[in-house]
């Protein structure tokens, strides 16, 4: 690895804090590719990044990194703590590994891949974002999801899209349950073509789009009627 | 709310260290519990003897205190470590002991009994509790560890974790439970008496109550499913092994890492960072409402 | 008329004090809808409150300061414990989180032109921050809440404090909610949300539960401003002694504890009334809790809840608080209530003083509105004029009566200058009960 990285600026953690290497990567004239060595499972890695920088943090990262990104470019080698690219809004993550929990919680921008599984309420609350999950997603995932698109090539668990607004979700294995006001809908052509679209961009070739379901709002509960009350 | 560790050998040869992996992963949770620490350490037990772990036999009880346990059984033998002592005596003479230390009153506590456990706690930043109890020096088969931010009883000793409220049985908690104290009520009409206010010390003993009343672990961790309300993450020690079970909406986290060497828990990576192989170790998080179980050979 | 031998007398129609005619109609609105009942403002009952606490003014004993002449400071500095810019304000008193959307454009603006024109802050709400309030306010507090609606890091980086919101006290443990007549285009836009929907807003973080996780997020809000800014932790009134210790314990410069008087832009009427504590209640053990820690006055303490007049800021500075906020007050300032509607008011069926359907968005005052037109009504300039004239008011109450007190400044007003009315406010404040040096459980009952 270090041959490809050779070009990299390094930043060690076992040898700057945390501050020090988010200092490093949000000041105004920062460029180019950066290594992050020794994560090991710190929090607040790459937070707040507003350079369209290239980042690979080398190991296991802990919550929120990539919090609140934009423009940054970041790839995670390791498994990733909860809220990775919490409320990112433009630019990539990546993640090697697996999610943790609230993955892409309320992001609103850019793009989030996971190559492994991702947990608990993955895409919460998403304002836009696109995520892409290689393997599967936890309950409760795409939970009040508002807009942008969640694509899973495994299996989604219990409760998919509870009281979800306007997010699409794509899930091609099986869903363990949908929840309140998610329902099954026929994939447009229009569907089609962003989930094409993003699993190219996520660098996904094995799965095919055709094989994937798509998942809405029922609309439902977006005016209160009494009929609807169990759903509350 | 709390960090939590947890670390299961596989591999005999790492026994000696035990206690130093559990004193590094246990400081790395201070900042999710600086108000008090303890664990719960398994092994060095013999064939019909028992480990009583105690608290508050200060130093100038001790030689009355010896004195009468030795009059009760001569081949009593005595350990401490700070505020903490262990007797290990034969396991015939173990009600007998309970009864001398009642003598006591409230001051000096049954902390933990069982084959292989040993039990400490303390008030204090975790890496100093752990440093008081000469952790990084124990050797043994399996530890879990706690770190405590209080949520709503007192920062004491007896509110640190981890609680043991049966033979070989601890229980160490992350969440806040919503329904503990009508629980208490109940188990303690059951006959079960309780120390502290905490909501984990409940839990621990509506597990313990179960398996007294011949359920298995597994199943009672199931059945705390419908009965426990609330969040948590509840990590479990037994005399061969240890239980992890997080609730159904599992909002505290939880991470376990699996190489031939040894099982570990936690509540962040972070905890995992200084362990053996944890490059190549399987990484994931238990599910919510699953009881995983890990066990040495009996 | 005289009384016929076969009719005897009738008694009085007698109506019952439990089912009493607003219960009826609320029993029978239930059976009509299917619905609970969805209100904006705060708790209508009566509860203790500040009324039921009085100053000690000095005479022999202690000597007060000159009304018009002696200095009574009133200057309050918030988030001095991590942040390395903490915030300055002129008067202890601050103007609530309100979400833009709750309020219109208008209304959001002249807050922040009132509380700059006196040296205070205000704050954004569940929505966003707008150009008009960030342009109009010189220090704005932007709220950082569960649904964390328009939230993005530019502005958090153009806020000069973040507030964590858990709780409120008028719904704490509720998330929010905005009814679709209020979700218009530009609303819309700023929440990613379809226009004209009710918006149901979660009532937990999604990426966060409990102090140790709170710890987390604190750090990385940090991390995103450069360690700059004063972090505040706003939470409901229910536990307020375990609440704060944890706030502190997980990082908090700045803590904001709203009583259950506190308003709301539209919850459920079960949660106004029958959640929460009452702001008089909960104040003692925030500051006991800050005490406990060596921490009051080191991580500063923001009370909220039916604050209306320079008696009840300076009466809850007494009681160790560093500052209080303003909501309702705020928006009656404004113009909300105000008897010139009501005309319109009984177009809404209700009266001035009442009106209470914030929800609907048919404010005739123009504040609760989304509706061009009934916001248009509000000239932000103007009311911003009447927000710095009420403040400013209530700042000089206070100091009237620290000076008083023999205070030189507000911060200086102490429990002991005080007094109970009642057993119920000498029980909840330990402050004794006026002519007595008892207060209930002292010693020992």
């Amino acid at each position: 690895m270090s041959a490809t990285l050779s070009n990299h600026q390094a930043i060690d953690l076992r040898e700057s804090t945390i501050r020090e290497l988010n200092a490093v990567l949000q000041s105004e004239d920062v460029t180019g590719s950066w290594l992050v060595s020794h994560p090991e499972g710190r929090h607040s890695i790459a937070v707040g990044l507003t350079a369209p920088i290239d980042i690979i943090i080398d190991g296991q990262a802990g919550y929120y990194a990539g919090g609140m990104n934009q423009h940054a470019n970041l790839v995670i080698k390791g498994n990733a703590g909860p809220g990775v690219a919490e409320n990112m809004m433009s630019g990539s993550v990546r993640i090697e590994g697996n999610a943790s929990m609230a993955a892409g919680a309320t992001a609103h921008g850019g793009l989030l891949v996971i190559e492994g599984d991702a947990g608990a309420r993955c895409g919460i609350s998403m304002k836009g974002v696109n995520i892409v999950v290689r393997g599967s997603v936890g309950h409760m995932s795409a939970f009040m999801a508002q807009s942008g698109n969640l694509v899973v090539c495994g299996d989604a668990g219990d409760a998919l899209g509870d009281s979800l607004y306007e997010a699409r979700i794509f899930v091609r294995g099986t869903v363990k349950s949908l929840g309140a006001d998610c329902e099954e809908k026929d994939m447009s052509a229009e569907d089609l073509q962003i989930l094409r679209g993003l699993l190219e961009e996520a660098g996904i070739t094995e799965y095919s789009a055709e094989h994937f379901r798509c998942y809405g709002s029922a609309r439902r509960l977006y005016n209160f009627h009494v009929d609807n009350a169990a759903a509350y | 709310m709390c960090g939590i560790v947890g670390l299961f050998l596989k591999n005999p040869a790492l026994q000696p260290q035990l206690g130093a992996l559990t004193a590094q992963m246990l400081k790395t949770m201070t900042e999710r519990g600086p108000d008090s620490a303890g664990f719960a350490i398994y092994g060095g037990g013999a064939h019909g003897r028992t480990k009583m772990t105690l608290r508050g036999v200060t130093e100038a009880l001790r030689p009355d205190f010896e004195k009468s346990v030795l009059s009760l059984s001569d081949s009593a033998t005595f350990s401490y470590r700070d505020d903490h002592l262990v007797v290990s005596c034969p396991d015939d003479a173990v009600s007998a002991i309970r009864e001398l230390v009642a003598g006591y009153g409230s001051d000096v506590r049954i902390v933990s009994s069982g084959d292989s456990i040993e039990l400490y706690k303390g008030v204090g930043l975790p890496e100093d509790v752990a440093a008081r109890f000469q952790l990084a020096e124990m050797s043994g088969t399996h530890a879990i560890g706690h770190t405590r931010m209080a949520t709503e009883s007192a920062v004491t000793t007896a509110g640190a974790h981890p609680f043991s409220t049966g033979p070989d049985q601890c229980l160490v908690h992350n969440g806040s439970l919503s329904n503990h104290n009508t629980l208490r009520r109940q188990l303690v009409r059951d006959g079960l008496s309780f120390e502290t206010e905490n909501d984990s010390e409940v839990a621990a003993g509506y597990l313990s109550w179960r398996l007294s009343r011949g359920e298995r672990l597994d199943e009672a961790l199931t059945a705390s499913l419908s009965d426990l309300d609330g969040f948590y993450t509840f990590v479990v020690g037994t005399r061969d092994g240890f239980a992890v079970l997080r609730d159904p909406v599992a909002c505290k986290p939880a991470v376990m890492a699996e190489t031939d060497d040894y099982v570990a828990f936690a509540s962040e990576y972070r905890a995992f960072a200084g362990l053996p192989g944890i490059e190549s170790a399987t990484v994931f998080e238990p599910e919510p409402q699953r009881v995983y179980h890990w066990e040495h050979a009996a | 008329m005289s009384q016929s031998k076969n009719t005897p007398p009738r008694t009085t129609p007698r109506f019952s004090a439990t089912f009493d005619q607003f219960t009826i109609s609320e029993i029978q609105r239930a059976a009509a809808t299917g619905i609970y009942d969805i209100r904006g403002a705060g708790t209508k009952r009566k509860l203790p409150h500040f009324d039921d606490l009085l100053f000690l003014g000095a005479s022999i004993s202690r000597y007060p300061l000159e009304g018009y002449r002696e200095r009574c400071d009133t200057d309050v500095v918030l988030g001095t414990r991590f942040a390395k810019k903490p915030i300055r304000l002129k008067t202890p008193v601050t103007v609530a989180g309100m979400s833009f959307g709750a309020l219109s454009a208008q209304a959001k603006e002249a807050l922040g032109r009132g509380a700059s024109a006196v040296g205070t802050s205000t704050t954004t709400g569940d929505g966003g921050m707008t150009p008009e309030e960030r342009g109009h306010s010189s220090i704005l507090v932007y709220q950082y809440l569960p649904s964390r609606y328009g939230m993005n890091p530019d502005d958090l980086r153009r806020a000069d404090a973040i507030e964590v919101v858990v709780g409120q006290g008028a719904k704490p443990g509720g998330g929010g909610m905005l009814l679709g007549q209020k979700i218009s285009p530009r609303v819309a836009k700023m929440r990613n949300l379809p226009e004209g929907i009710d918006q149901r807003s979660a009532c937990r973080h999604p990426d966060w539960t409990g102090p140790d996780d709170l710890e987390i997020k604190i750090e990385e809000l940090r991390e995103i401003t450069g360690w700059e800014k004063p972090i505040y932790v706003k939470v409901g009134a229910s536990r307020p002694y375990y609440d704060v210790s944890l706030a502190v314990k997980a990082g908090a410069d700045v803590i904001v504890l709203d009583g259950m008087q506190g308003g709301t832009a539209a919850t459920q009427e079960v949660f106004i009334e029958h959640v929460g504590l009452p702001i008089l209640s909960a104040i003692r053990s925030a500051v006991q809790a800050l005490q406990d820690l060596g921490m009051h006055r080191k991580v500063q303490l923001i009370v909220s809840g039916g604050i209306r007049s320079g008696a009840d800021m300076a009466k809850a500075l007494a009681l160790g608080a560093d500052a209080v906020a303003i909501g309702t007050a705020a928006l009656i300032a404004l113009g909300d209530q105000s008897p010139d509607l009501a005309e319109e008011y009984a177009k809404l069926g209700t009266v001035p003083g009442a009106y209470d359907d914030w929800q609907e968005g048919r404010d005739p005052a123009g504040i609760t509105t989304q509706d061009p037109e009934l916001a248009s009504r509000l000239d932000p300039i103007l009311g911003g004029r009447r927000i710095a004239n009420y403040l400013s008011v209530m700042t000089m109450e206070a100091q009237a009566i620290a000076r008083a007190c023999g205070k030189s400044h507000l911060h200086n007003l102490e429990p002991e200058d005080l007094v109970s009315l009642t057993m119920e406010a000498a029980a909840m404040t330990k402050i004794p009960l006026a002519g007595t040096d008892w207060y209930p459980g002292k010693n020992g009952f």
